[in-house]
């Protein structure tokens, strides 16, 4: 328990980005119309594809034989662009018809 | 310099996606919003790739990190341009669920280097030093607690989300054993119960006397001694890890196709937080923001859907919606007499009204009517009849999904109602015409206390002088309940296909 603590001491300031986070994420989707719902969560969903960098860090560390990170981090790379790219583009396509007609 | 440049990139990218989200906010400014989102994140996947560095260390294996880009990226790219826009919240789930796996993958590889490097989870220095292990070691518990949420999460979040996409493409069927609930809790606990013992066992300090050490020279004495059998602890990870990924299929399989959009909702909040957790790790601000940003509006959007639909998260993950008990219900009672109307019959009613209001639903979805339905619109309009469309916030298979289909049929914005602004309206409309629509006009949904759905608000078509229903037969619709909105005096019955009942009635009416 202590060394959790501890740990949280440490990282006190990521601790107060996520209180802060989970505050603007509310407000910023409170406002939405219920019209924009399914592209929002799209959006929100391509957002999340950050993960990415996680998995390009895992990538790029993997020494040369370890073969294991290798395989899995490269994996995680196509997944998690898959989650980037496909996220934006199919939001982007159903926001482009939202366009007003004039 | 250049780990400076990074975090002003990470500011950047942290800020476009807060103000993406913002922007996605209002119908003039959402694709800008998601252009802003998108190029902060090409900047953040640039920035680290070339400008990354621990301890002075840059990052390598250029090739396989671009290689993996290109692939994802056409593979995404494709498959998003090439998807049906009926088919986009399976589409939606299967990124989501590709985003969770990512985070997963992330925690096996950092567990993995964790338990491989005897200096890597009691960050070792020379033997001689030993004495301050304990403080040493009590950041490796708060990493290993991450470690294991980003696994437990991204996996239940992966799993959940391929489940998901099955059932709304019709691959996988619902599933309900008597108990599962309790066996899921279980489970879930269960799978609590060995992470958390990994993790206090992983991190306790070491069982030997730091002026024992002196004596001990050889890394083979010492280690055991020094903490947990690794191998033991990796394939307790590697347990909890199947484990998450059972629960994830169990906690989807039981709740009904008509809840699926809150269940995406969920998960997608599930992957950001699972994201967060990779920011943790890695002390990355830009993972961090957006992670928790998304899992925080994720939780949000999933309780405005629940409430849209006035039922608690815990009834839509509990209480299983449109089960056969439900469904034999609602058919035991009286069903009373419909009347059919022919397809001349209503181009006549609709062309001489003053207003007409058209209710879509999941059955026009399915029928690709969007486009034959702007058409009748059109059609219409020309005749100097008033034509508006009333949208349930939950018709379709996600909330706003009829909007979007809508408009891709280029139906203009203005002339789609809300659910309050559409029931105002209906006392002043002539004729409604209900498309492949069926829970969301159910009266049932205010006046039977025993319904499934009472209490969900529902259009109240049948305020309007007459009411036109398209269906394709008598059958209950997805929440599998009996609709007394067919038998009432008010409502005619046409039935068929939604788009090829609209082609006859807009041919009927050009002949009119």
């Amino acid at each position: 328990m202590g060394n959790l603590l501890n740990w949280l001491g440490v990282h006190q300031e990521m601790v107060y980005i996520v209180i802060l986070m989970v505050f603007l994420g509310i407000e910023v989707i409170g406002r939405v119309p219920a019209v924009l719902h399914t592209p929002l969560m799209s959006g929100a969903n391509a957002i999340h594809g950050v993960v990415i960098i996680g998995a390009i860090i895992v990538m790029g560390k993997a020494e040369d034989d370890n073969y294991v990170a290798l395989a899995l981090g490269f994996l995680a790379v196509v997944l998690g662009t898959l989650n980037v790219v496909g996220g934006f583009v199919v939001t982007d396509r159903m926001l482009e018809m939202f366009k007003k007609r004039k | 310099m250049g780990s400076n440049i990074l975090t002003v990139i990470y500011v950047l990218a942290s800020v476009t996606f807060i103000l993406g989200l913002k922007l996605l906010s209002s119908p003039a400014t959402a694709r800008r919003g998601n252009l802003i989102a998108a190029s902060g994140m090409i900047l953040a996947i640039l920035g680290t790739i070339f400008l990354y560095e621990d301890e002075g260390v840059r990052l390598h294996n250029h090739i396989w990190i671009f290689g993996g880009l290109l692939i994802g990226g056409v593979a995404g790219a494709v498959a998003a341009r090439k998807v049906k826009m009926t088919a986009m919240p399976e589409m939606v789930s299967l990124f989501n669920g590709m985003g969770g796996a990512c985070a997963a993958l992330i925690s096996i590889v950092e567990f993995n280097r964790l338990a491989h490097d005897p200096r890597g989870w009691v960050s070792f220095p020379p033997i001689s030093a030993l004495g301050d292990a304990a403080s040493v070691l009590s950041q490796s518990a708060g990493e290993l607690v991450i470690i294991f949420a980003g696994l437990i999460i991204g996996s239940i979040s992966f799993a959940g989300s391929v489940i998901a996409w099955g059932k709304l493409n019709g691959r996988i069927k619902d599933y309900a054993f008597k108990g599962q609930h309790w066996v899921n809790l279980s489970l879930f606990g269960l799978i609590l119960v060995v992470a958390g013992w990994v993790i206090v066992s992983m991190s306790a300090p070491p069982s030997i006397d730091p002026s024992e050490l002196k004596s001990l020279v050889d890394w083979n004495v010492v280690l055991p001694r020094l903490g947990p059998d690794l191998v033991q602890m990796r394939i307790l990870f590697y347990l909890v890890f199947a484990m998450a990924v059972v629960y994830g299929i169990l906690f989807v399989l039981p709740i009904g196709g008509a809840d699926m959009p809150v269940v995406i909702s969920l998960l997608n909040s599930f992957t950001g937080v699972a994201a967060a957790c990779g920011g943790f790790l890695y002390d990355n601000k830009a993972m961090l923001t957006g992670g928790i940003l998304v899992g925080a509006a994720g939780t949000l959007l999933t309780i405005l859907m629940c409430r849209a639909m006035n039922r608690s998260l815990k009834n839509v993950l509990v209480g299983s919606f449109g089960g056969g008990a439900v469904a034999g219900q609602g058919g035991q009672k009286e069903q009373g007499n419909y009347r059919e109307i022919s397809v001349s019959d209503a181009a006549m009613l609709m062309s001489y009204a003053h207003k007409v209001m058209i209710v879509p639903g999941y059955g026009l979805a399915v029928a690709q009517a969007q486009h034959v339905c702007h058409e009748l619109e059109k059609l219409l309009t020309e005749k100097g009849v008033e034509v508006k469309y009333a949208i349930h916030p939950v018709a379709g298979r996600m909330p706003g999904h009829m909007n979007v289909l809508l408009a891709e049929a280029d139906v203009s914005y203005d002339h789609l109602l809300e659910l309050e602004q559409a029931n105002e309206e209906f006392p002043t409309t002539d004729v409604v015409i209900v498309l492949g629509a069926n829970d969301v006009v159910n009266p049932a949904a205010k006046n039977d206390p025993s319904s499934p759905i009472y209490g969900m608000p529902i259009l109240d078509v049948e305020l309007a002088k007459t009411c036109i229903v398209n269906k394709r037969s008598m059958k209950p619709g997805y929440a599998g309940i009996e609709n007394e909105l067919f038998f009432r005096p008010k409502t005619s019955m046409l039935f068929g296909d939604a788009k090829k009942a609209l082609q006859e009635l807009i041919a009927e009416i050009k002949n009119l």
